[in-house]
């Protein structure tokens, strides 16, 4: 159905000048610092530009001076809500380089790991999505479940946000004794609690008004601007690289009759997207689950490999990339032998995942405008790197 | 009534206006806390925080007095009291007991009506003041909002005063029988919400929209002029309140113990409107203004006219 709206001024036959109206660095909807500069006609978008860096850190840069060790507290940072995801990108490629070969038990607890750091992820933005369409208490309830994950993520590994626990060659530390039962309980309790929340917010009729037709993004954007993660499986693009290229223990959790599925929907607008999030929190919870009886049932043995004093990658390149929580976070290292890498690009998915803005943005109002920015669930250190 | 009768008279009115927006405030605060497992304010005042408000009052007070370097003073400086007003006025008319009103007018209704509109005027003078584009923005979406709730409200009311037989407050109240309860139940609903779309009460705050234009008209604000628009905010919802509880829930009547309490229902039936509007804020997303226009035109306006028809035609066979 077509709707002509005319909503505020600049319409009709007055002589009217459009308005250019930046929305950041500081707008309570942009997470941070991203600016858009839109040219407004009353109330609707004419042209709209993402302009990134206010954040920018130089982080590729300060790779190239670090050894692989520092490299990983600092890598876990762009997306700093996908810390644990950030890391593993760092350890599989000087892996892969190295030739080091991550003990089982490691490989399981990082999948673990992984995925409850997706849940963390996406429930953050579970409750900053409806906030910023004017729903104000599901942040509430996502909080409280975040809380639950956090309380197991902080126990293993004393961080909240930048957990640090990816070694080279394992993790850091076993797990405490006790700690999976206590996983397996929080898993249980946010599987039991998402109820609350997706109460408020599925079937609403104002949600669905604000979010169902909203920012529809085609596939062919999809591909041609390299928009990736959950954001892109909503526009029916069918990829996932822990089915698609697995790593850690994936090949064997997205095997069929394993518990992994990649979720994906068809529309391509922003309850897709929504939709897509909220159905991932479901599937990372029971490959969580999965990964707690897994390592129940491992014999135990090391989490990790004992480095050299100066741990060097051989000369060469690898690209190692993951499914973060957002999308697809690649690492390309390249070594020339040293114990710093020569070069680490770093692709982030809220990076591309921003850019489509441009392309989906004109046509709509200030109102869905805000509709839209939140469902690309971007983070902007990401962005920003 | 004698010169100190009308005093006492306006002196309390004035109480009221000053208190019952920061208990609704109040029960805002801790209603919405506990609905979304929180506390709320807890130590303001020792007990559950309840001095919260006349603490932000104070601070408000304290803050500096600032005017944009663009702004027009005038209009800047008068927008707020002109958002304020018209709600004291109103409240000024709301018969709490039987012959218990301030002042009482024939034409209570029509002119209740008439000053609430008038609130408008303040946020467009604001954000038109202001010079701050997100300002214009949430000043036009406020002028948009009243093209969409006020026809509803106007009918919806004037269902009530057809029911009656009379444009007077405690008219209405005194024709008033329980069983207009089911009679103008879609005539209540619709004055409620379109109630809400003039008070910029969720799911109709798109004026004030923070996620999207900040804070609309008020943007610019701050301090006591800034109290002063969030004060006209709650007395709003007092008014829709005790609006509601005279048109359509029978101001002061209740099942028993009427006698000299009848003040005591009407302020309880006002503050259960007010705890719905905070409710509905709790668990609903915010609507786009078109929308609204939509919900106004499509639902309410039908609806509100099928609702005079009902009430036209067991008028008539009554």
């Amino acid at each position: 159905m077509t709707q002509e709206l005319t909503v505020g001024v600049g319409a009709g036959e007055l002589a009217t000048a459009d308005m250019v109206l930046n929305i950041g660095p500081q707008h309570p909807s942009t997470h941070g610092v991203l600016r858009l500069r839109i040219v407004l006609d009353g109330e609707r978008i004419r042209h709209a530009e993402p302009i990134v860096g206010y954040m920018h850190r130089g982080a590729e840069k300060l790779f190239e001076v670090r050894d692989y060790r520092q490299i990983i507290v600092l890598a876990n940072r762009h997306d700093w809500l996908s810390a644990f995801a950030n890391e593993l990108g760092v350890v599989l490629a000087v892996e892969r380089m190295t030739g080091i070969q991550a003990p089982e038990r490691a490989v399981w607890a990082r999948t673990l790991l992984a995925e409850l750091n997706r849940v963390l992820n996406h429930l953050m933005f579970l409750g900053s999505y409806p906030l910023e369409l004017g729903a104000i208490t599901p942040v509430f309830y996502a909080f409280r479940e975040r809380e639950v994950l956090q309380a197991v993520m902080e126990e293993i590994s004393g961080g909240r946000m930048h957990y640090m626990f990816n070694r080279v060659g394992g993790l850091k530390e076993d797990l405490p004794a006790g700690w999976l039962g206590r996983t397996a309980e929080a898993v249980a309790v946010v599987r039991r609690r998402m109820a609350d929340l997706e109460g408020l917010l599925v079937g609403n009729e104002i949600f669905r008004a604000r979010t169902a037709g909203v920012g529809v993004l085609s596939a062919e954007l999809v591909h041609g601007y390299g928009v990736s993660g959950p954001i892109a499986r909503a526009s029916g693009v069918d990829f996932d690289l822990r089915r698609d290229e697995p790593y850690l223990a994936y090949a064997e959790l997205f095997a069929p009759g394993g518990p992994g599925r990649v979720v994906t929907r068809s529309a391509g607008d922003a309850l897709a997207r929504f939709e897509c999030l909220l159905e991932q929190v479901h599937v990372s919870l029971d490959l969580a689950d999965a990964c707690v009886d897994r390592i129940a049932a491992l014999p135990r043995g090391p989490i990790n490999v004992r480095l050299p004093k100066v741990l060097k990658a051989p000369e060469g390149a690898t690209y190692a990339w993951t499914e973060n929580p957002l999308g697809i976070n690649g690492y390309y290292l390249v070594s020339r032998g040293e114990k710093t890498p020569w070069r680490l690009k770093l692709r982030s998915a809220s990076f591309n995942n921003v850019q489509v803005l441009a392309e989906i943005l004109p046509g709509n109002l200030v109102a869905d405008m805000v509709s839209i920015l939140g469902s690309m669930f971007f983070v902007v250190g990401d962005v920003d790197k | 009534m004698s010169v100190l009768d009308l005093l006492l008279r306006l002196v309390l009115l004035l109480a009221c206006f000053l208190v019952l927006p920061l208990v609704v405030g109040q029960i805002e605060h801790k209603a919405m806390a506990h609905m979304q497992s929180r506390l709320g304010p807890m130590y303001a005042g020792g007990f559950h925080g309840w001095a919260q408000l006349v603490a932000d009052g104070v601070k408000f007070a304290q803050k500096e007095d600032v005017l944009p370097a663009a702004a027009d003073p005038w209009v800047f400086r008068l927008a707020p009291a002109l958002a304020l007003l018209p709600y004291l006025v109103v409240l000024a008319l709301i018969p709490v007991g039987a012959g218990q009103a301030v002042v009482s007018a024939d034409v209570g209704i029509f002119l209740v009506l008439a000053v609430m509109g008038i609130g408008i005027i303040g946020t467009v003078m604001a954000g038109w003041a202001s010079a701050n584009k997100f300002s214009v923005l949430g000043a036009l979406r406020a002028a948009a909002q009243l093209l969409s709730y006020e026809l509803p409200l106007v009918l919806a009311a004037a269902s009530v005063a057809m029911a009656a037989g009379t444009l007077s407050l405690p008219g209405i109240v005194e024709a008033w029988r329980p069983w207009w309860l089911l009679w103008q139940l879609p005539g209540a609903l619709i004055f409620l919400v379109a109630g809400l779309a003039e008070l910029s009460r969720s799911p109709f705050d798109m004026p004030v929209a923070e996620s999207e234009i900040i804070f609309g008209a008020y943007t610019e604000y701050a301090g006591l002029r800034f109290a002063l628009f969030l004060l006209a905010e709650y007395a709003g919802i007092v008014v829709l309140g005790a609006l509601t509880t005279v048109l359509f829930l029978g101001g002061w009547k209740w099942p028993f113990l009427v006698g000299g309490l009848g003040w005591l229902w009407t302020l309880v039936k006002t503050l259960a409107v007010a705890f719905l509007v905070i409710w509905l804020r709790v668990s609903l997303p915010r609507l786009r203004e078109d929308q609204l226009q939509r919900l106004a035109w499509a639902w309410l306006v039908p609806l509100a006219l099928v609702q005079l028809m009902i009430t036209g035609v067991v008028r008539v066979m009554g």
